[in-house]
């Protein structure tokens, strides 16, 4: 009872600095989230889904002022013919962003959603109420109640460049919220971008509804700030024969949580989730990954590697839930942690709950330093020790990045990865 | 071109001396074989001369044209011109065979002061090396080594060493687990690199790869020592009397 009640002390202070936003159909679903919440609390260092990761800095009324961090790469994605929507610190910026009109689909704003968009409406926190059982997720209900804004993409054809959320982080103590809804139509297809620190502390939420047949593929990288916080929610939803695709980069940050949650409901439906995130001293990483198979014939995969070296931190919670009539499921989940150094440390919780009698299903979760005799082989090839490890690094991430079916993105992804090992060497 | 001198090794992690007082010298131009039982220290003067970690060299010295080598980290070593083909060659999953050739080909360059190998000269001159290899496209994309037969591992091996022209070149127990077609194969990718610049140093249990790879001197080593040395006519002392009497007679 003291931890319920702690939840709630938690979840008052926090809401006592946010303000909710009103007007237009998405009210009903806010305050049907607040009330979800309020049943909720916020979550605690001793709840057993954040047992590794530490939600205070997470939950706490204001946001732990992030340095900015000047980023020389230039930003990533950036040669590309993309539809560009730009948040700074959350804030929508109309000029830095492309008209947002394309061929295959409309994108209207979540701020500016006044006049009712009856597949938004249906959508707009529906994914994510469904998404907090078995477990609770209140962060991504506080986000739904109080997100000021963000995209809602209806794809109603085949999108021929992709759609670029783009988040730039200006201000040490910003504390952004977004939301964003897409539903990708039968047979219609789409990819989306997301790149950026975002803010000092980011909630963002995202719901996706791929429909029959559909496709929806997404790349993320989330920035290099090393003092940047979030807490991100993914909710899909997947119809029969539909794919749906994730990837994420991590570099840096000294704190991320990223949950995945998806929900295979039609027949023969794909969904892969991969994400390879490097840290380097005082950096957490968490990814939570919970895919349910409610139907037949469909296949799930989670491939998260993780490359940590001074004292960095890796959290791996990943869990495959094969309902009783989902027969023929092909389930796979593999986490694995490269650790550079003694200081470093990976946490995984790998799980399978499996009620159906005829599926495929198959886990396993590593953790291990360089192959000595790997390293030793190019190195008496002439290939110095510091290019050799960066080469089994990178060898070691493959399996994750390959994911990524676009080869252009999948380069741009490498390129990033073996820049940042190169910068932090020895 | 390579010279040891009263070369003394330990294991670190144990107090057990491997090498005794190794003496030898592979002059340029020269294919010198060392024969010996198992466990006479073959593959640890192998590895001592290419830096692997775990020996401790207690004394004596080894030098390849002069230069110390035993004080270079294992990269520098090749970049010297030295190259170990491996009696168990590495797999290395997710690095593919071709980046893995060319990194290696323009790190030697670049430590050497030489300019980098273009990618359409490189991929002309491995294309024509892995030809006379019979080394097909898809072994050269596969990740190094990965699902490799053992004669495929060998001649990746060989290929490796005719992609970077070393000009010492160490072949650590190159027969084992290659059948007679696959040696004559490798002995011929061998035989295709002998120039008068080169030195081999070719390690083996067996005659029969000396019958493809024709040695100039041939030594027996023993408990860490090279017993005795001779023509090509001592290895085949060996295939008829084996190593017993050899070594009686040297007792």
């Amino acid at each position: 009872m003291a931890q319920a009640a702690q939840k709630l002390t938690t979840l008052d202070a926090r809401l006592a600095s946010l303000s909710q936003p009103a007007g237009g159909w998405p009210d009903g679903a806010r305050a049907d989230a607040l009330s979800r919440l309020h049943a909720m609390g916020l979550p605690e260092r001793r709840d057993e889904y954040w047992k590794y990761t530490r939600p205070d800095t997470l939950t706490q009324p204001a946001a732990v002022p992030a340095a900015l961090f000047d980023n020389d790469e230039g930003p990533i994605f950036g040669h590309m013919d993309r539809i560009q929507i730009v948040f700074v610190d959350g804030v929508f910026d109309a000029d830095a962003s492309s008209d947002l009109v394309a061929e295959g689909l409309s994108i209207d704003r979540l701020a500016e959603a006044r006049a009712d968009i009856h597949w938004a409406r249906d959508l707009y926190g529906t994914l994510e109420a469904k998404g907090q059982s078995p477990v609770a997720r209140p962060l991504a209900a506080l986000n739904t109640a109080f997100a000021p804004d963000g995209v809602l993409i209806h794809v109603t054809g085949q999108v021929s460049k992709p759609v670029s959320l783009q988040y730039h982080h200006r201000s040490e103590t910003s504390d952004a919220m977004l939301h964003h809804v897409i539903r990708v139509d039968a047979g219609a297809a789409i990819t989306v971008l997301e790149n950026g620190p975002a803010a000092a502390r980011f909630n963002k939420v995202m719901e996706v509804d791929v429909a029959d047949g559909a496709e929806f593929h997404h790349v993320r990288a989330q920035g290099r700030d090393h003092e940047r916080r979030a807490a991100t929610h993914m909710f899909a939803r997947l119809g029969a024969e539909s794919v749906f695709k994730s990837f994420t980069l991590t570099a840096n940050g000294v704190m991320t949580r990223n949950e995945c949650v998806i929900e295979l409901t039609g027949d023969d439906a794909v969904a892969h989730v991969a994400g390879a995130c490097v840290g380097d001293g005082d950096f957490h990483h968490d990814d939570t990954v919970f895919v349910t198979h409610d139907a037949v014939g469909c296949e799930s995969r989670q491939v998260f590697k993780k490359v940590l070296r001074n004292g960095a931190t890796g959290v791996f919670q990943g869990k495959i839930l094969v309902k009783k009539d989902a027969q023929k499921t092909d389930g796979y989940q593999i986490s694995q942690s490269l650790l550079l150094d003694d200081d470093s440390q990976f946490l995984a919780k790998p799980e399978l709950e499996i009620y159906a009698d005829d599926v495929a299903c198959s886990h396993g979760s590593t953790s291990g330093a360089i192959d000595e005799d790997a390293l030793f082989y190019l190195r008496s090839r002439g290939v110095p020790e510091a290019t050799a490890t960066d080469l089994l690094t990178l060898a070691f991430l493959a399996e994750a990045v390959e994911e990524i079916e676009n080869e252009a993105l999948r380069d741009e992804i490498n390129d990033r990865l073996a820049a940042w090992l190169e910068r932090h060497r020895g | 071109m390579l010279s040891i001198k009263n070369l003394h090794v330990k294991l670190e992690e144990e107090d057990k001396q491997i090498l005794k007082g190794v003496d030898l010298e592979v002059d340029a131009g020269k294919v010198h074989a060392i024969m010996g039982p198992n466990g006479s220290g073959k593959s640890t003067l192998s590895y001592v001369l290419s830096g692997k970690d775990g020996y401790e060299v207690t004394d004596g010295a080894a030098m390849l044209e002069g230069e110390d080598l035993l004080d270079m980290d294992p990269e520098e070593r090749a970049a010297a011109g030295l190259f170990l083909a491996f009696q168990y060659p590495v797999e290395i999953p997710g690095v593919g065979n071709m980046t893995f050739l060319r990194t290696a080909v323009n790190a030697q360059r670049k430590a050497r002061g030489e300019e980098e190998m273009s990618a359409s000269d490189f991929l002309k001159a491995v294309r024509a090396r892995a030809k006379e290899l019979k080394i097909d496209a898809d072994m050269l994309k596969r990740p190094v080594n990965v699902g490799f037969s053992g004669g495929e591992k060998k001649r990746n091996e060989i290929l490796q060493m005719a992609m970077l022209e070393p000009k010492m070149c160490i072949l650590d127990e190159t027969d084992s687990g290659l059948d007679v077609d696959a040696m004559k194969l490798v002995a011929e990718g061998v035989n295709a690199l002998r120039s008068a610049g080169r030195g081999f140093l070719v390690i083996t249990h067996y005659q029969r790869l000396l019958d493809h790879i024709k040695p100039d001197v041939v030594h027996i080593m023993a408990d860490g020592r090279i017993v005795k040395s001779g023509g090509p006519e001592l290895a085949l002392e060996v295939e008829n009397n084996g190593y017993a009497g050899i070594l009686e007679e040297v007792a």
